[in-house]
């Protein structure tokens, strides 16, 4: 079998296996439309303010939970399920068997990516019958599509790379939730930035990817300007993070 | 053994580029591996034939894992000479993997997938893998076959474990500790599985620390020590223990006295013991006399020093190596 092959066959390994763990992939799916039902009753309908263009606050979250469902899907998980299979020896014992190990781990990223891909389209039809959210059309589509794969992506490799850092599997979960959460709400994604927030906040985002993901994905929902440089800085921290995993990912599990 | 037949349309070509003519399965010369500075492995010689299970035998700590995980690919080693089925682990590991199968001390699969889908999943790894069925049967899980893997017993996941190592169909098989941590009947079912290899054409190398799974399961045995092989040979006469002297223990009943010579203190439990220069000849005098006397001779029995006296003598302190010089 050719590496693609193989890469395909595992493909559809991880998938039965993400389905067959129905509290996992139903949290996956629940949280980004359970967030967005949370947060636009909470803090009710308003008007945000993005550059010289005005959205509804439903409107502005159905995008902003696409941009964190993407995220939670490549990100956290990857993060999170790779170091079990690490400290589980999973990871050990596929290194001792000709599969390669671009397979092995190529194959996790395409589910996360096709994952990413369905759980956009839910929270956009969700957004659509709820919000009337606008469902991004021809060139915005492809530009959306771009931005959605590059990010997935980045974020996944990110994932790879945070393992590094993750002593053990009961820890995972802890320091991905460190890492992400603060940034999410730096990035704008829970609460809209506004005029007055402060120009430290606003550096935060301009540095992390995550804002640059959430205004790249808001261009295909909201029908704001779409910048290449959004794309380019996500594609950036991608590829720092495949040089960081290649450098410090580890098969072998760690026990202190 | 009726082993060969099932080997030879294996497509298992021999890869003796390396010269080994095919003959030895692991060759290893003075391999040495430290770490931060400690020689884990510190000069071990190997020698693995093709279609023996061999084992290696040491306390933990004593360097077996290490000496296993280089020759599997996982380590790469400071010094020495490793030819494993004719390739070089560390500049050769492609190849090499195709043709070995592992099973390592910790488990590890996914949870969620059925022992047929498991077993099916490793074998699209090799170029020439084994029929998923077949390699289920051959380690007893067929009524588990479409049981998702969390739902095994301890056992059955260990079997499962050889069932993947099986998968691709390997020339050489690690076990490494395969019934650390089994209740004794799940020892007694791995250990059918394993000797069942043998008759695959399988080789195995196995490491243990048990001497009762080194003794039923091994052609041959090493024992090794502080980085070091301290003997090496046929379990059964391992450091030369089929001629170290044997002795004959019996119970003295009460009132009793036996014959000079036959006998050597009577401890509190009315046992003695003694090692006669001619086995045979003393337990006839001794039996005769029993009958002779209308005596009993409760636990009567004919011991030589174990594997495991053996093993713990080569395995004691490194001075206290007085009957280790085989090698």
């Amino acid at each position: 079998m050719s590496a693609v092959a193989m890469t395909a066959s595992q493909v559809r390994y991880v998938n039965k296996s993400f389905w067959r763990n129905p509290a996992s992939a139903f949290f996956t799916f629940a949280f980004p439309l359970l967030f967005l039902v949370i947060f636009t009753s909470l803090l009710g309908h308003y008007t945000v303010h993005i550059g010289t263009r005005s959205v509804n606050s439903a409107t502005y979250y159905v995008a902003s939970m696409a941009s964190f469902a993407v995220i939670t899907a490549c990100y956290n998980n990857i993060a999170i399920q790779t170091t079990f299979q690490r400290d589980a020896g999973v990871l050990k014992r596929t290194h001792g068997t000709p599969l390669p190990s671009g397979s092995f781990l190529g194959a996790r990223v395409v589910h996360a990516l096709f994952i990413s891909v369905i759980l956009v389209v839910i929270t956009a039809a969700f957004g659509r019958v709820f919000y009337s959210a606008d469902i991004p059309t021809g060139l915005t589509l492809l530009r959306f599509l771009v931005m959605l794969v590059v990010g997935a992506a980045a974020f996944c490799a990110l994932g790879l790379a945070t393992t590094a850092v993750i002593p053990n599997a009961d820890a995972s979960a802890a320091i991905v939730n460190a890492i992400i959460l603060p940034l999410l709400f730096l990035s704008g994604i829970f609460i809209p930035f506004g005029n007055n927030t402060p120009n430290w906040i606003l550096w935060i985002a301009r540095i992390f990817p995550v804002k640059h993901f959430a205004d790249g994905t808001q261009a295909g929902f909201l029908g704001t300007a779409f910048h290449w440089t959004d794309v380019l800085v996500v594609a950036a921290w991608g590829l720092a993070g495949l040089a960081l995993a290649m450098r410090f990912f580890s098969w072998e599990p760690r026990r202190s | 053994m009726t082993t060969l037949p099932d080997e030879t349309g294996a497509g298992g070509a021999p890869a003796s580029s390396s010269g080994d003519g095919g003959l030895s399965a692991v060759h290893v010369r003075g391999l040495v591996k430290a770490y931060s500075g400690v020689r884990a492995v510190n000069g071990i010689d190997l020698d693995i034939r093709r279609v023996e299970i061999f084992a290696l035998l040491g306390p933990n700590g004593a360097g077996k894992t290490t000496t296993v995980e280089i020759l599997e690919g996982y380590r790469a080693r400071d010094g020495g000479e490793v030819t494993v089925l004719g390739y070089d682990p560390a500049r050769q590991p492609a190849p090499l993997k195709r043709k070995i199968g592992i099973v390592l001390q910790s488990t590890g699969v996914e949870p969620y997938l059925t022992v047929a889908e498991t077993v099916r999943m490793y074998a699209g790894f090799y170029p020439d893998p084994r029929p998923v069925d077949e390699v289920i049967g051959l380690v007893g899980l067929e009524e588990k076959r479409n049981s998702r893997v969390n739902k095994l017993s301890g056992g059955q996941q260990r079997r499962l474990d050889v069932a993947i190592a099986l998968a691709g169909n390997p020339e050489l098989l690690f076990l490494d500790e395969p019934t650390t941590g089994f209740d004794p009947s799940a020892r007694r079912e791995a250990w059918e599985v394993i000797k069942n290899l043998a008759t695959l054409g399988k080789t195995v190398l196995l490491t243990t620390h048990y001497m009762d799974e080194a003794q039923y399961l091994a052609d041959r045995v090493a024992v090794i020590s502080a980085g070091r092989i301290v003997a090496q040979g046929d379990p059964a006469t391992l450091a030369n223990r089929e001629l170290a002297g044997a002795r004959i223990r019996y119970r003295v009943p009460d009132g009793a006295t036996p014959p000079a010579g036959l006998a050597g203190p009577i401890a509190a439990d009315g046992f003695t013991e003694f090692s006669p220069d001619d086995v045979t000849a003393a337990l006839h005098q001794l039996t005769g006399w029993a009958l002779d006397h209308q005596i009993s001779l409760d636990g009567l029995e004919v011991s030589r020093p174990s594997l495991e006296d053996v093993y713990l003598s080569l395995t004691a302190a490194p001075a206290g190596r007085e009957n280790g010089g085989t090698a």
